[in-house]
């Protein structure tokens, strides 16, 4: 009855098959080994993860990998996969863990919004001829121009975050993924004038010099949160809740504080860090209030405060108390987020699309009157630079792209994170897995990503007519719906296509 | 010397040398991240004091609210009588650095709630009758240690939390924080020392664990 079939089959070309086990010595799951006796390769393909490190390291092409053809009887209602989590749950009495952001089926409204282009007045622009601007800004910015009495400028800004394009890299703990993946963020972040964050695991010592790119978080446990710390970033994040598992915390068990890992969140190796979803001393809008502040206080008022969210039912009323807790830009993370490990009914039922959430949000902020007295960025998930461009039209300042960035670095989104044997060196702290992600590399990957997305960004809003990415914020007219029901289209802002 | 504190919130925050001292109430989060600089207050001090506390030392003439030395990693908090609930709660401890709370008379519930690492010592002066903290104390602590100055121990104490009455060897431990107790407030070091404890610590072979199964 525990049998349950494997779900990938490893299609080994005999042909090619030169038996020089590369395949064997690159799979920590240890899915390939080596038959003396019948001097060929084997798999037991029960350990197959999909991550295609063997395939993709194969030097003859020898190898792929299938989904099996293996099946229940057929039924709309019972899928395979349900079945099978009866299974593992009857097998065990466990509890469901997943990776990475909810893979169900649920509508992904970036693929039913189109963008515009201009045709006869209003004429397109041409990037590569004309300027175009992404800069973009993120913090407070005040409702109103002071001047002095000969009618200068007073330069009263609150604090901001200069992005040379509207990207940021989310927020991934030092523990959740290696050193080597930190330190691609890290450089690449600062190559290309953007910011990538810590997450909640704190920064290591080699990472300090990165700091005017860094954006350092606080959550509850506070795990490697001090005065140097909160000094060493450029804004301070506050995490209140993740788009794959709102209404839960975090949980690094002791096997994983391990070394760097343990010198960083500055707890003893083998400690479970525990992270739980509330922040016991925020009850209120008020109590956030008092964090932001006594962030802002050990910081000298220099640095935007981020609070980070999940997008969940009533997020507008939640963002609306955010913008006036003091907090400079709100983050919302949508509910296709990524995570290092997240209990599966949790990541696939619990949350809202992000498109919703920012349009609700980017309105009722509107409708307040305090747009302007928060940025938004958004995530969970930013998959494209035409989903970049989309989130913007419906009102985001920037966006956080976390899976598209380990993507750069290597991933294959097999969703097997919580293992901790990432062949491809991500979300792993095994030495030997760690070091096949090199950094330099990783960080190239990165900025080249980022540099075409800006390049096709700048296409897009060229064929709008647009030249700056300041005109394209908010500006829904540049978006239509293709197949959706009234109530989508009212809570996107957005008119049909054809309207 | 601060001379104007009532209702200041955030005194000191993250401040790494000098001294504050404060004739006034204070406002909430008095001394947030504190990394070495000293704080004595003639006054009760409001909720939040010494969150997230890296170094230094705190010193309460009075009583002190809620979430007291919130994941507070070094330094040391004396208050002189109670304390609210959640008193030391995510307290951890790492390398030289191991934080220290010290409360005179009674606390709120959940003290040492997901308690980590330090020492947290209760004195119960004034309430030998009776049990000195509130209920849930020790939910979800993983390191660190809770002495109790009390024959009356929480009657719901959760099956992760150890509990035995300490011995001459522990009471070593905090004598150090028994003396300072009374070198600032006055009182006879011995005569507390003399006295009963029982001593909390995480029970390693009934680890707070969720179940996975990998899917």
């Amino acid at each position: 009855m525990e049998w349950i079939y494997p779900e990938y089959e490893v299609v080994r070309n005999a042909d090619r098959c030169i038996a020089c086990r590369v395949c064997e010595r690159q799979c920590a799951n240890e899915v390939h080994r080596y038959d003396g006796d019948l001097k060929k390769m084997l798999a037991d393909e029960r350990k197959c993860v999909a991550c295609h490190r063997c395939v993709a390291l194969c030097p003859t092409q020898a190898l792929k990998i299938v989904k099996s053809g293996h099946t229940f009887r057929e039924n709309a209602n019972w899928s395979g996969q349900a079945i099978q989590e009866v299974y593992r749950q009857a097998t065990s009495g466990g509890v469901l863990l997943s990776s990475m952001g909810n893979p169900q089926r649920y509508p992904v409204y970036w693929d039913k919004l189109l963008l515009n282009a201009s045709q006869v007045t209003n004429p397109p622009i041409d990037p590569l001829r004309e300027p175009m601007e992404t800069k973009t800004f993120l913090g407070k910015k005040p409702a109103a121009v002071q001047r002095d009495e000969k009618g200068n400028i007073l330069p009263q800004l609150p604090p901001q975050l200069e992005l040379s394009t509207p990207i940021l890299f989310s927020a991934m703990s030092y523990g959740s993924i290696s050193y080597n993946a930190h330190q691609s963020l890290a450089q690449a972040a600062s190559a290309l004038g953007i910011y990538y964050n810590t997450g909640e695991g704190g920064l290591h010592r080699d990472f300090y010099q990165y700091g005017p790119n860094t954006i350092v978080q606080v959550a509850s446990g506070r795990f490697g949160v001090h005065k140097d710390y909160l000094s060493a970033g450029a804004a301070i994040e506050i995490k209140m809740g993740q788009g794959a598992k709102p209404g839960i915390g975090g949980h690094l068990p002791g096997a994983k504080i391990v070394g760097d890992v343990s010198r960083t969140r500055m707890i003893p190796a083998g400690t479970d860090a525990i992270s739980p979803a509330p922040h016991h001393d925020i009850y209120s809008i008020e109590d956030l209030r008092q964090l932001v502040f006594s962030l802002k206080e050990a910081t000298g008022y220099e640095k935007p405060v981020i609070v980070k969210i999940a997008a969940v039912h009533n997020v507008a009323a939640i963002a609306s108390g955010i913008a006036r807790s003091g907090a400079d830009i709100i983050a919302i993370d949508g509910f296709r987020g990524g995570t290092g490990a997240a209990p599966t009914r949790i990541r696939d039922n619990v949350g809202i699309p992000i498109e919703l959430a920012l349009a609700a949000v980017d309105q009722r902020l509107r409708e307040e009157g305090i747009r302007n007295e928060v940025s938004l960025v958004v995530g969970g998930s930013i998959r494209s630079s035409a989903d970049l461009l989309k989130a913007v039209l419906l009102g985001a300042d920037a966006v956080y792209i976390g899976t598209a960035a380990l993507l750069a670095l290597g991933c294959h989104l097999c969703r097997s994170c919580h293992s901790g044997k990432c062949n491809w060196g991500i979300a792993t702290q095994r030495p030997d897995l760690v070091k096949r992600l090199n950094p330099e590399l990783g960080a190239q990957r990165l900025v080249n990503l980022v540099t075409a997305w800006t390049h096709e960004l700048k296409e897009m809003m060229g064929g709008m007519g647009i030249n700056s990415i300041e005109a394209a914020r908010g500006n829904r007219l540049m978006l239509r719906g293709v197949g959706l029901s009234d109530a989508e289209l009212r809570v996107l802002g957005v008119k049909h296509a054809g309207e | 010397m601060t001379a104007f504190s009532l209702g200041q919130r955030y005194i000191a925050a993250g401040a790494r040398e000098g001294t504050y001292e404060l004739r006034q109430v204070p406002g909430n989060a008095l001394g947030a991240y504190l990394d070495g600089a000293k704080i004595e207050v003639f006054a009760n001090v409001q909720d939040a004091a010494g969150d997230t506390m890296n170094d230094g030392e705190i010193v309460v003439h009075g009583s002190c609210g809620d979430a007291t030395g919130y994941a507070m990693r070094g330094g040391t908090i004396f208050v002189e009588k109670d304390a609210g609930y959640r008193c030391g709660i995510h307290m951890k401890e790492y390398g030289d650095k191991s934080p220290r709370i010290v409360i005179g008379g009674r606390c709120g519930s959940f003290l040492g709630e997901y308690q980590a690492g330090g020492i947290i010592l209760v004195l119960g002066i004034g309430v030998e009758d009776r049990c000195p903290v509130g209920n849930f104390c020790g939910t979800g602590m993983h390191g660190g240690k809770i002495f109790l100055r009390t024959a009356h121990l929480p009657p719901d104490l959760p099956a992760q939390v150890c509990v035995k009455q300490a011995e001459a060897g522990d009471k070593e431990i905090i004598r150090p924080l028994v003396e300072g107790y009374c070198a600032r407030f006055g009182g006879e070091a011995e005569a507390l020392l003399q006295s009963e404890y029982f001593l909390l610590t995480p029970n390693s072979q009934n680890p707070y664990r969720q179940m996975y199964v990998h899917n």
